[in-house]
């Protein structure tokens, strides 16, 4: 490098550098609702930045494509920003897809513009970063598949399943190895790339729909993870920070939803819950429950002090929760008490019920996790379960042999009275019985989670005026 | 270009950077982990400046359409991860008036 160039390069690592520290501090900022929105600004203006630097780079001749390029991503990246709140997990899976594809892409350039020109180590990082990318693209988008409902949410399983994905994986590391040693055979690499593919596919299939909050954290991981690579091919630091950040926050969240399952990695990846279901979900008899209608539920209701609200995915499905909201109203109108608890697992992703709540306008300081509210069920008047089951199981609690056992669960059963709001007593997602519907503090409220509520809250307002 | 050294450079740069990132976001409110889920998606897509690159030196016609699709599908990351953050950041409200300026 000459010594003219560097001064200009330079100025773009300075840029690369101011970039970085915004970076951070824009994830810094997520850490609360009142900041969250700067972590916004930080992360645009150093993307601004990281962009505007690298079109100074001195190779660059031709910035009509890049233009071409830029405008058609804002085209179709602006339908994605403006998605329904219940489809975002399904757009968080598509733009994993989307990354991934990127630094897959780019790795395959670089490779064929450098081949057999090229080092061990990096052929090695090159080998890495396709093969991340390549089973994330795939495996993201059956992921999004499965959440749009698209592609069957239930495991798929057979014989030997796990042997096969390992045999391919094996595959494509075997190739990878060939090709550090023999960066000639430039023929192998598609094969590569191909069953890199062909792997995050059938990683995919065996997974449940109850798994995916874990699966798009996971996925989540690998993108950031083939993005640092592709900083380690390009020697691009910018590339391999934001990577780094992106993969650790993919591995914390894997992590806080793998154990709010209960289950580890690898249970996850190769357990094939699928069959646990089945077992479980037999043997059923019948047991005396009680249930109420809406008037007297909303006479308990109005008779509360501390009412906490438990909701399942079951109430988005149901599109209740601003019928929720006008229950939070009129409840707060009379002077009760009103939080709502939350399941980590209680959406479709991470942090998802927050934001559907959000969305119906409820106030975030009402959002109360499950380990900082699990103590005051006991002190509680109502707890009114809408939409969920298996987070309010006890059985998590005291059932060796349940398939959830030791799974961390609301435990709403302490609250002196328990109202869940149900269609039928059929088991819920998982297929496990859950036996807090047969205890002496539980009421079923039979019906439509969205109608049901409604009819509540028109009681209550009847009751007033 | 990868001599040792720069090697041993990005492997601290990635180290440092990885640990940074865990105690940054071990911080994050779980209220928020949906949109933090958005913004690392959106920050990730940093990967465009290697596509952009390869786009405009333009050294083979297969590198440049790779690199074409890759600055595609990574500026819509950007533009619809921050767009999509913002919008869910948006709806989070305090039940406190005094919170609202």
């Amino acid at each position: 490098m000459t010594a003219e160039l560097a001064g200009s390069q330079i100025v773009i690592e300075v840029v690369y550098l101011i970039a970085s520290v915004l970076f951070i501090l824009s994830l810094k900022w997520m850490s609360s609702p009142t900041s969250a929105r700067h972590g916004i600004w930080a992360g645009e203006v150093g993307m601004l930045l990281a962009i505007c630097g690298t079109l100074l780079q001195h190779g660059i001749i031709d910035y009509r494509l890049i233009a071409i390029a830029l405008t058609l991503g804002t085209i179709i990246g602006i339908p994605l920003g403006r998605v329904a709140m219940t489809a975002v997990p399904q757009r968080t899976a598509l733009s994993h897809a989307f990354g991934a594809l990127c630094v897959t892409l780019v790795g395959s350039a670089e490779f064929y513009l450098r081949a057999p020109d090229i080092s061990r180590f990096l052929m090695s990082v090159l080998s890495v970063e396709v093969i991340l990318g390549g089973l994330t693209v795939t495996g993201s988008l059956m992921a999004a598949g499965k959440l749009q409902e698209i592609l069957p949410q239930r495991p798929l399983t057979y014989k030997g399943q796990n042997f096969v994905n390992f045999l391919l994986l094996a595959v494509a590391l075997g190739i990878a190895v060939y090709l550090v040693l023999h960066p000639d055979a430039r023929g192998l690499f598609p094969f590569m790339i191909l069953i890199a593919l062909a792997f995050g596919v059938l990683l995919i299939i065996p997974i449940g729909g109850a798994d995916m909050p874990t699966v798009i954290s996971l996925l989540n991981g690998y993108a950031g993870l083939s993005a640092a690579a592709m900083g380690f091919v390009l020697d691009s630091k910018l590339l391999i920070i934001a990577g780094a950040l992106d993969g650790s926050s993919g591995l914390i969240l894997s992590i806080i939803m793998s154990k709010a399952m209960n289950r580890s990695f690898t249970n996850v990846l190769f357990g094939a819950f699928g069959q646990v279901q089945g077992a479980a979900a037999a043997g059923q008899e019948e047991k005396p429950v009680r249930s109420a209608t809406a008037e007297e539920a909303a006479a308990i209701l109005s008779a509360a002090n501390k009412v906490i609200v438990v909701p399942g995915y079951g109430m988005a499905v149901a599109q209740a929760q601003h019928k929720v909201r006008e229950l939070y109203d009129a409840l707060t109108k009379r002077g009760v008490e009103v939080r709502f608890a939350i399941h980590p697992v209680a959406g479709r992703m991470p942090g998802h019920m927050n934001v559907l709540l959000a969305e119906a306008d409820i106030p975030y300081d009402r959002l109360i996790e499950m380990d900082e509210i699990n103590g005051d069920f006991p002190q509680t008047d109502v707890a009114l379960v809408i939409g969920a089951n298996d987070v309010t199981n006890p059985a998590a609690r005291t059932d060796t042999t349940s398939p959830i056992y030791g799974m961390p669960i609301l435990d709403v059963d302490k609250a002196h009275t328990v109202m869940v709001i149900k269609r039928s007593m059929n088991p819920g997602f998982a297929g496990i019985d859950n036996p807090l519907y047969y205890l002496d503090n539980n009421l079923m409220l039979f019906g439509d989670a969205k109608a049901f509520v409604g009819s509540i809250v028109r009681e209550l307002s009847g009751g007033h005026g | 270009m990868a001599s040792s050294s720069n090697l041993i450079n990005a492997l601290f740069i990635f180290v440092l950077a990885g640990f940074i990132g865990f105690e940054v976001i071990r911080r994050v409110s779980p209220l928020l982990h949906t949109p933090l889920m958005s913004l690392t998606n959106a920050l990730d897509a940093i990967a465009v400046v290697g596509a952009i690159v390869l786009v405009g030196e333009h050294k083979s016609t297969l590198s440049a359409a790779l690199g074409f699709i890759a600055v595609i599908a990574a500026t819509s990351n950007i533009v619809g991860g921050f767009l999509i953050t913002d919008r869910m950041l948006r709806m989070f409200k305090s039940s406190r008036p005094a919170a609202k300026p």
